[in-house]
């Protein structure tokens, strides 16, 4: 067996502290001394007028901002020791349930660096942009045929945008026909934007119970859908890990009803190349290119989350949108104004679209890079992608059948998974003591970064394990390996995970304290 | 196909038969029959790395002005020098590829940069209270309008014409959704009309929106215009360049309730639009409000400093339906990117590069308005980018290539956006343009008017 | 507090809340097992004097680090105080509920709403 722990927990009493704890956080601006600077700005080259006479003394700033005073070695020092406080997917395994922590080509950083795509302005004609659009264009048939829908917006910036974007085109969509339905159905299992989401797009939030397989319950659906229904929300595989087998009943059911169907594209990685959401039956769908296609994650941004549109939806989404203009339509123009029309052009004339959801055309660097990584893999390669993982997940829930963790971390669905799978540590909690945060805390030690905990809420003490296909078997078993060895150490003291973790940079955090009394810039 | 995937046919099969079934198929009969899709996806079949690299290379290629020429495009986004240590620091793995700093006993690193972050923006704008970041600027200007509805719970929404077009067609389209209703105030010599802003604004207004220096250019006096939201007790919203704060007096001071902006002109590049980031600023009694994410100074268990992501009942994942927002991205890296760029300008560079700005964009102005068919379209004070009109040709004729064939001349035609100023064009100016860039600006422009 | 006490003298609704009254007043707060489950309270967001609270309406929230709950009025009247130490010292409520974790005081607007709530031997046996 491999060796798992770090370092031991043994006498923690007296832990004894890290090299690394020991070094405590220090700011920037506590590095800050007076003189010191990096940047050497190029001379004006043109006359010194003081600043009073270009704009008029009221509107000028008295103090400078307050920003550090450092030189480039120490920036770079500090930047670096920050990120060894850092755990991050390069490093280990990353199984959060529900977000896809796979592998980050460094093609796409690359590619997505080149000055032909970086330094590119987007207000750029489209006729000197020729690149970009092509880009743009080729990545939305390449989604549409993903999702089995065809027509593609890119410009929503992550999946919370996408949904936002779903939610005002089922408006739009309703009200081109003299609608106004006011309910949006979600299941008890889905993740807090879908919520939120239909909130801010006026939409009042009706939750449809989970059956005993973790799928949607048709009976409660059946008792929910009216004609005030505006659109329904799933995840498919939803967010249990769980494929819904009534998928095609509960479309018409709510199509019957006159309704939409909104699919949240987060656990799309379980079916690429084996199954569509178009196919079946939904109308929208966002597509998170920060999971399925590989851009990184960044610590928290930046994603996308175009979204992919049926037929009928298609009138209303945002503007502009990318077109490859028909030949004939090309040769038709008139040379002599403005030259020949550009093959790829950016549509603005959408009368019946929502309108804009951000600035320009999207986050056209996210792109580049799950274009590159869809070209990378091919049809062949996102089929095996999603079959992989689900062989890995299916894998891993079979591995922690066994043993301790089938005694006390139990499946919360007993049947194949998908690409994720949830499983309670309520029998743990209550036989060893231990909480499922205590065990992820634990983790940490073993060099594991714990999957999502305490989601879906509609299972006690959840924790949701997404292993996706870039993990190799040996990563698998070394996670269930640590599991195991936590679990026995917990049956002989729970009190090792309760004060986990010791290895890394601090350990548990006051949060409550920081919440109470909140702290949240460097003092003046 | 490429290599990301580690599992041979050996590990496969072993896995195959502790899972307990023979076949990959087996796992995926929970879908039902009529909806699997039973062919092959119609997409090319994967590629090798160099093919990979050589198509994206020949796309980057196909985009004409990203290099070739000085680029005098601004309109939101600006082509400003972005130093080495940034791409250095951004490339890190560490930096680069872990998610939401979920766990903050491995994640201090990236929550201690969105501590410094917040702190750097709060200095920039004034105000003592920032977010980690959001999507880009235009979105967060629905943000604010969000934040303001639910502080005031009045749902009229005002808006400068000098505010981004982006800004107040992403307005227009979320306003759609929380029930507000949008009106825009116009402009009077490249300036926000006074008498029509304080028309536009009644006891319904929740938030009053004003950008400095404004789309032409033009820098606004928000204190004076401020008043106008404040007696009507809305609150003042500021839009933001946040590249002109080293010298334009910051929103904080000026009455302003909040302080958004994009942020690609701090260490990001232009990527055709994006990924940057939007940063938000407010005053403490709107703490409990603000969207996005958060990170706070605590202590561990054994008294060491630390940081955590703070104030999380605000968010989806707690609050869900009643979340003060749906956002959940920080755009982590951009605003670490961000950081990295303010740090390297530092005090006195940031003050100094304002100053550059607001010198070189004064020479150009001036350069520009002696061409003959050209003249600036106002007379208001600018900073880093300015309005001309041209008197003679369309604007259209006015930066076409000679032949018809060639790239058009980087600057920002204001038809679109503005039907009233068909016949102007912005031109931006960074540290990068230099005198001799702008005398082959103003050359061309001879040319073409003549 | 660290054990469960419910006292003699408050009468309390199945959401988790109880009053105290005292003629056509009473003093409204949430239960020990209402703080226990929702863990180290970190905020209180409650009305302003003179707002009408409506028996079985959300009228205040208390959140802890990772949860927001709706605090329920277990009888009807208008808030005529409420507690001024909660904005700095939201710990009273986890500390002392029935004491200085107090959250407002109402002038009933139909006393006899009393009737329908539970006794502490009553409510305890509910949480079984």
């Amino acid at each position: 067996m491999n060796r798992l722990a770090e370092s031991s927990p043994d006498g923690r009493e007296e832990t004894v502290e890290t090299p690394q704890q020991a070094d405590r956080a220090v700011t920037i601006f506590e590095k800050s001394v007076p003189g010191r600077r990096a940047c050497q700005l190029p001379a004006a080259g043109v006359d010194e007028v003081p600043l009073d006479e270009l704009i008029p003394a009221g509107l000028l700033r008295d103090e400078p901002a307050d920003l550090p005073e450092v030189s480039e070695p120490e920036i770079i020092r500090h930047y670096n020791r920050l990120s060894r406080r850092n755990f991050d997917l390069d490093t280990g395994f990353y199984p959060l349930g529900s977000c896809t922590m796979k592998y980050n080509p460094r093609l796409n950083e690359r590619v997505a660096a080149l000055p032909g795509h970086a330094r590119l302005h987007p207000a750029t004609e489209a006729a000197d942009a020729q690149g970009a659009l092509e880009l743009m264009y080729m990545l939305q048939q390449s989604l549409g045929e993903i999702c089995g829908l065809p027509h593609v917006s890119l410009q929503p910036s992550a999946g919370s945008q996408g949904e936002l974007a779903g939610l005002l085109l089922t408006r739009a969509y309703h009200a081109d026909r003299g609608r106004n339905p006011g309910k949006v159905l979600t299941p008890d299992t889905s993740h807090g934007t879908n919520p939120a989401s239909v909130s801010m797009a006026g939409y009042e939030v009706v939750k449809v119970a989970t059956d005993a397989q973790g799928g949607v319950d048709i009976g409660d659906l059946r008792a929910k859908v009216d004609r005030d229904v505006a659109c329904l929300m799933l995840t498919n595989p939803n967010t249990l890990g769980v494929f819904d087998r009534n998928i095609t009943e509960i479309a018409s059911l709510v199509h019957e009803a006159g309704g939409l169907l909104y699919y949240d594209g987060a656990n799309l990685n379980a079916i690429m190349g084996q199954c569509r959401p178009g196919d079946m039956g939904f109308d929208i769908v966002h597509v998170n290119l920060h999971k399925s296609f590989s851009q990184p994650h960044g610590g928290g941004g930046p994603g996308a989350g175009p979204i992919a549109v049926s037929d009928r939806v298609e009138p209303f989404i945002p503007r502009p949108q990318v077109v490859r203009v028909d030949d004939r339509e090309r040769d038709d123009s008139d040379p002599s104004e403005h030259g020949r029309k550009p093959v790829y052009d950016l549509d603005f004339d959408r009368p019946k679209s929502i309108g804009r959801l951000r600035g320009f055309q999207g986050n056209f660097g996210v792109f580049v890079r799950s274009y590159a990584y869809i070209l990378s893999l091919g049809s062949d390669g996102l089929a095996e992608a999603s079959r992989t993982a689900v062989l890995n997940a299916n894998y891993l829930m079979s591995r922690l059948a066994e043993g301790r963790s089938g005694r006390y971390l139990p499946v919360a669905f007993d049947r194949h998974c998908m690409h994720e799978f949830v499983l309670s540590g309520a029998p743990m909690k209550k036989d060893l003591g231990i909480k499922t945060l205590d065990l992820a805390k634990r983790l940490l030690d073993f060099g594991v970064h714990p999957p999502t905990v305490y989601f879906p809420l509609l299972v006690d003490e959840a924790l949701m394990i997404e292993p996706v296909e870039t993990e190799a078997k040996e990563q698998l078993d070394h996670f269930a390996d640590a599991i195991e060895v936590i679990l026995e150490e917990a049956e002989d003291d729970p009190a090792v995970a309760v004060g986990a973790p010791y290895t890394t940079p601090v350990r548990r955090l006051d949060e409550v304290g920081a919440t109470r009394r909140p702290v949240i810039r460097q003092p003046s | 196909m490429a290599g990301y995937t580690p599992t041979t046919p050996a590990d496969r099969a072993e896995m195959l038969e502790a899972i307990g079934v023979a076949s990959i198929d087996e796992l995926f009969e929970q879908i039902p029959e009529e909806v699997r899709l039973g062919r092959d996806l119609d997409l090319d079949r994967g590629r090798s790395e160099s093919e990979v690299y050589d198509r994206l290379a020949g796309l980057a290629e196909a985009n004409r002005l990203a290099e070739s020429a000085p680029n005098f495009l601004g309109a939101g986004m600006y082509d400003h020098y972005v130093p080495a240590i940034v791409d250095a620091i951004t490339q890190r793995s560490e930096f680069l590829t872990p998610y939401t700093p979920y766990q903050p006993e491995v994640s201090q690193g990236g929550l201690q940069v969105m501590f410094e972050f917040q702190t750097a923006m709060s200095e920039l704008t004034g105000l003592p209270i920032s977010n980690a970041g959001l999507y880009e600027g235009p979105s967060a200007a629905a943000s604010a309008a969000y934040l303001a509805i639910a502080a005031t719970g009045r749902s009229g929404l005002v808006a400068s014409r000098g505010v981004h077009p982006h800004s107040r067609e992403t307005l227009a389209t979320h306003a759609a959704g929380f029930g507000a209703r949008l009106t825009e105030v116009g402009l009077e010599d490249g300036l926000t009309d006074r008498r029509q802003l304080e028309q536009a604004i009644d006891e319904g207004t929740a938030a009053v929106f004003l950008q400095n220096p404004n789309f032409l250019g033009s820098v606004e006096d928000i204190a004076t215009l401020g008043e106008y939201a404040s007696a009507r007790g809305a609150l003042l919203v500021v839009a933001v360049d946040p590249m002109t704060l080293g010298v334009l007096r910051p929103p904080g001071e000026c009455g302003a309730d909040i302080a958004f902006g994009e942020g690609q002109p701090l260490g990001n590049r232009l990527d055709f639009g994006g990924p940057s980031f939007g940063f938000f600023c407010a005053r403490e009694e709107n703490m409990r409000r603000m969207p996005g994410r958060i990170a706070g100074e605590t202590t561990d268990l054994d008294g060491r400093r630390g940081f955590v992501l703070t104030l999380q009942t605000r968010e989806q994942h707690i609050r869900r339906e009643k979340a003060t927002s749906n956002i959940c991205t920080a755009q982590a890296l951009n605003a670490l990117a961000a950081l990295v760029h303010l740090c390297w300008l530092g005090r006195q560079g940031f003050v100094e590069l304002g100053e550059l700005l607001a010198r070189r964009t004064a020479f150009a102005r001036a350069r520009l308005s002696a061409i003959e068919g050209l003249e600036p379209l106002h007379d208001a004070p600018v900073v880093r980018e300015f309005a001309m009109r041209s008197s003679g040709r369309p604007v259209d004729r006015l930066l076409a290539a000679p032949d018809g064939a060639g790239p058009s001349l980087p600057v920002y035609p204001l038809g679109r956006d503005y039907p009233e100023f068909v016949d102007s064009f912005l031109v931006a100016i960074t540290e990068q343009r230099s005198p001799d860039d702008i005398e082959w600006l103003a050359t061309r422009l001879e040319r073409a008017a003549a | 507090m660290s054990e469960p006490s419910y006292p003699e003298d408050l009468k309390y609704h199945p959401e988790h809340d109880w009053a105290r009254i005292e003629g056509d007043e009473a003093t409204l707060g949430i239960t020990w097992y209402a703080q226990d489950s929702l863990g180290e309270v970190v905020f209180y967001e409650g009305p302003e004097i003179g707002a009408r609270l409506v028996k079985d309406e959300p009228y205040a929230e208390v959140e802890s680090v990772k949860a927001v709950s709706d605090v329920v009025a277990p009888m009807s009247g208008e808030v005529i105080a409420v507690n001024p130490d909660l904005s700095d010292a939201p710990e009273a409520v986890n500390t002392d509920p029935y004491g200085t974790g107090w959250l407002v005081r109402i002038r009933l607007s139909d006393p006899a709403e009393a009737d329908g709530l539970m006794d502490s031997a009553a409510y305890s046996a509910s949480l079984e």
